[in-house]
């Protein structure tokens, strides 16, 4: 039987975006009601209001916003959209939020195909729902080709966090545990060899996911976290050195136990790269005191999102000069410190 | 990893570490020529885990570190110029020229790119007939071979959009023009692993007998560079000097003689400047005369540029082994990598980067 569609033959009339589709005439209001708001489904949205009238939960509110640049939009493992929503949602959680509503802001390059922005927009209402929280307020603007690397992403979001619940690097004590859910690099360096072409032979999948539901089954579990972060620019070494600087102790962490697929090493050995230092998407740290800390890798583990958690250091108060320390496996002490800028590649 | 895993075995290291203490009697200095090898030392701290009477003296072995600043300056005129695409390592790119670096060039409005090899650059020619791509072929022995392809390619090919700007260098002149000081503290090198897989082992042996000392080709993994030593070593407690190879899984007595061949075929070896070292004879290499139409320095009348270097940098002395990169003034002070005065604050195989990164400096 032939296909049959009222919306035949396609009334947007474009395969690509054009800067009438940002221009607030007919063409975008069609896009909204044709692609938008039919794949971010939810009756918030559809009463195209100039904000999102919410009804005020108990508890404290958390609230954060992150915009999302990358190329290519499409990487193994997600897109763009899953990472918008998954990198909100992440912020939210590693203040113990349990994550509520979304917004989110399309910057959209002229020429961008429209069959790109449905499958972006379908991931984001795929990872939003999996997660329980709708977007709930949007915006959309073009811009003229040559101005955006496609699409770029703005996404805010609102949670809530329980009475009596304060995850913070304040937090963060002398002999507490540091335990990482999951293995290093893999968003960055996945991201890297699709973007650069490189012609490896690998099975890297960017590591893009959603930690809430893991953070929300930890603090149900009774696990009295300290802090929790996730690594993502600048990775795992970044965010320690950070973290130690901001609350003025000092962590040592053991090269042996960090764990990093093959794959990534080997490209990072061949690129001069070091993986400490490539970002994650579903890699996080959590600060808790010793006695939590096997309860707190037992739950992880249990957990699709924490099967290769592990220890990989400690916490001490020892007045240093160095925040944060490497002990190798050659059992050498050496400090590791926020690099200048982003990792280059070396010549040889 | 294999090749890796098996040469940072902490049982392997303790077990050479232990071998260099038992022979090592003598107060030794020994350069390691490479950056790569500089890094590996210092990053995995092997210099702590040698005896007192081992001094490491890191080497001129870094291709950035030693590139002169006019080179950057030719580099940042031919990319601020029109329908420019300027092709590097990623390495270059945060060099500081006279005024400012690649990085700074690109956020200028200069098309600058990082490839991986000059035959991405060939291949972005080809696809792009509207642009002049130029790549900056930097570096030793080692990524020669791949950009004097990329220039015998575009002979081939009659690309009139590519062209190269060359700032390759030898090894072997600079062991020679750090021997030759009067005030020369080295008794022994580990030689280039990398380099001496392209040119092979036996350009050193005339080095090595002329100058009375041991050169090993080393590796670059803990383990290598503790046999390494340990070779080196032995030959001075020995009272013996020669060429030894102790990266055998890579180096060969003669190299790789297709790459050297058409390293002859592009390359004719030219007196050059050294930044740090000044002009040392034929320690670089420029394009034949016959590749002149692929010669960016001709292409984008850049061949006059002069530039002195910053003053207060000492990186010459420390690519001499004459300082370490803590003794001079300006470390982790006036030059950091956020704002380097000399290239050896920027490369990632640069002495002084590699202590400011790996070594605390609070």
């Amino acid at each position: 039987m032939a296909d049959f569609s009222l919306n035949c033959p396609n009334p947007l009339h474009y395969d690509h975006i054009v800067m009438a589709h940002g221009g607030g005439g007919r063409l975008m209001q069609q896009l909204l009601a044709q692609i938008v708001l039919p794949t971010l489904q939810n009756p918030l949205l559809d009463q195209q209001h100039d904000s999102a009238v919410l009804a005020m939960p108990s508890g404290r509110l958390a609230f954060t916003t992150d915009s999302y640049v990358i190329k290519p939009l499409f990487f193994p493992g997600g897109d763009i959209g899953k990472l918008a929503i998954c990198g909100t949602l992440n912020d939210l959680a590693m203040s113990a939020a349990r994550p509520l509503h979304l917004s989110c802001g399309l910057i959209i390059e002229e020429g961008l195909p429209i069959a790109d922005l449905q499958t972006i927009l379908r991931s984001m209402q795929t990872a939003a729902a999996a997660a329980g929280v709708r977007i709930v307020t949007g915006d959309t603007k073009v811009v003229d080709r040559g101005k955006g690397d496609g699409v770029y992403i703005n996404t805010a979001g609102i949670g809530v966090v329980a009475d009596g619940v304060t995850i913070a690097p304040a937090m963060i004590q002398p002999g507490d545990a540091i335990i990482l859910n999951s293995d290093l690099g893999r968003h960055g360096i996945a991201v890297m060899l699709e973007r650069e072409g490189l012609n490896f032979s690998h099975s890297l999948v960017s590591d893009c996911a959603d930690l809430s539901g893991l953070v929300g089954e930890l603090l149900a579990a009774g696990i009295e976290l300290h802090c929790l972060r996730d690594l993502t620019r600048g990775g795992l070494a970044s965010v320690l050195f950070e973290l130690a600087t901001s609350c003025g102790l000092a962590f040592g962490i053991d090269e042996t136990a960090l764990p990093i697929h093959d794959d990534v090493r080997a490209a990072c050995e061949l690129l001069g790269l070091d993986p400490l230092y490539i970002a994650n998407e579903g890699c996080m740290v959590a600060f808790v005191g010793e006695k939590h800390a096997d309860a707190l890798l037992d739950r992880l583990r249990q957990h699709p999102l924490g099967q290769q958690a592990c220890r990989i250091g400690r916490v001490s108060d020892s007045p240093s000069r160095t925040p944060l320390t490497l002990h190798s496996r050659l059992g050498i002490a050496r400090p590791l410190t926020l690099l200048s800028g982003e990792q280059l590649p070396r010549i040889c | 990893m294999k090749f890796v895993t098996e040469y940072r075995d902490p049982g392997q290291v303790d077990y050479w570490r232990r071998q260099i203490a038992a022979i090592a009697h003598g107060q030794w200095r020994i350069m390691e020529v490479c950056g790569g090898q500089t890094h590996s030392i210092v990053k995995h701290g092997l210099d702590q885990l040698l005896p007192d009477n081992i001094e490491l003296i890191h080497g001129p072995g870094c291709p950035v570190c030693v590139t002169p600043i006019q080179y950057i300056d030719k580099a940042l005129a031919i990319a601020a110029q029109p329908d420019v695409v300027f092709c590097s390592f990623g390495d270059m790119l945060r060099v500081p020229g006279s005024t400012l670096d690649l990085l700074g060039s690109k956020a200028q409005g200069a098309d600058v790119r990082i490839v991986y090899s000059p035959l991405d650059a060939l291949a972005m020619a080809q696809h792009n007939p509207d642009k002049q791509i130029v790549f900056f072929g930097v570096g030793f022995e080692t990524t020669a071979p791949t950009t004097a392809l990329a220039a015998y390619q575009a002979r081939r090919l009659n690309l009139k959009n590519f062209s190269l700007l060359i700032g390759h260098v030898r090894v072997p002149p600079v062991i020679e023009a750090l021997l030759a000081a009067d005030d020369c503290r080295v008794q022994g090198f580990l030689g280039a692993g990398h380099v001496a897989a392209v040119m092979g082992c036996r350009e050193y042996q005339p080095i090595a007998e002329h100058y009375r000392l041991p050169i090993v080709m080393t590796g670059f993994e803990p383990v290598d560079i503790l046999q390494g030593l340990y070779l080196c070593i032995r030959q001075l407690e020995q009272g013996r000097y020669g060429v030894e190879n102790q990266y055998r899984r890579v180096v060969t007595e003669n190299g790789n003689q297709v790459a050297q061949a058409l390293i002859r075929q592009v390359f004719v070896e030219v007196d050059r400047p050294w930044r740090g070292l000044g002009d040392i004879a034929a320690s670089g290499w420029a394009l034949q005369p016959d590749f002149d139409d692929w010669n960016a320095e001709h292409r984008f009348d850049v061949a006059a540029i002069t530039s002195q270097e910053a003053p207060n940098c000492r990186s010459g002395e420390v690519l001499q082994g004459r300082i370490k990169p803590q003794q001079c003034p300006a470390f982790a002070t006036l030059c950091t990598p956020e704002r380097p005065l000399g290239a050896t604050m920027v490369s990632s195989e640069g002495a002084c980067a590699a202590y400011y990164r790996y070594r605390s400096h609070g």
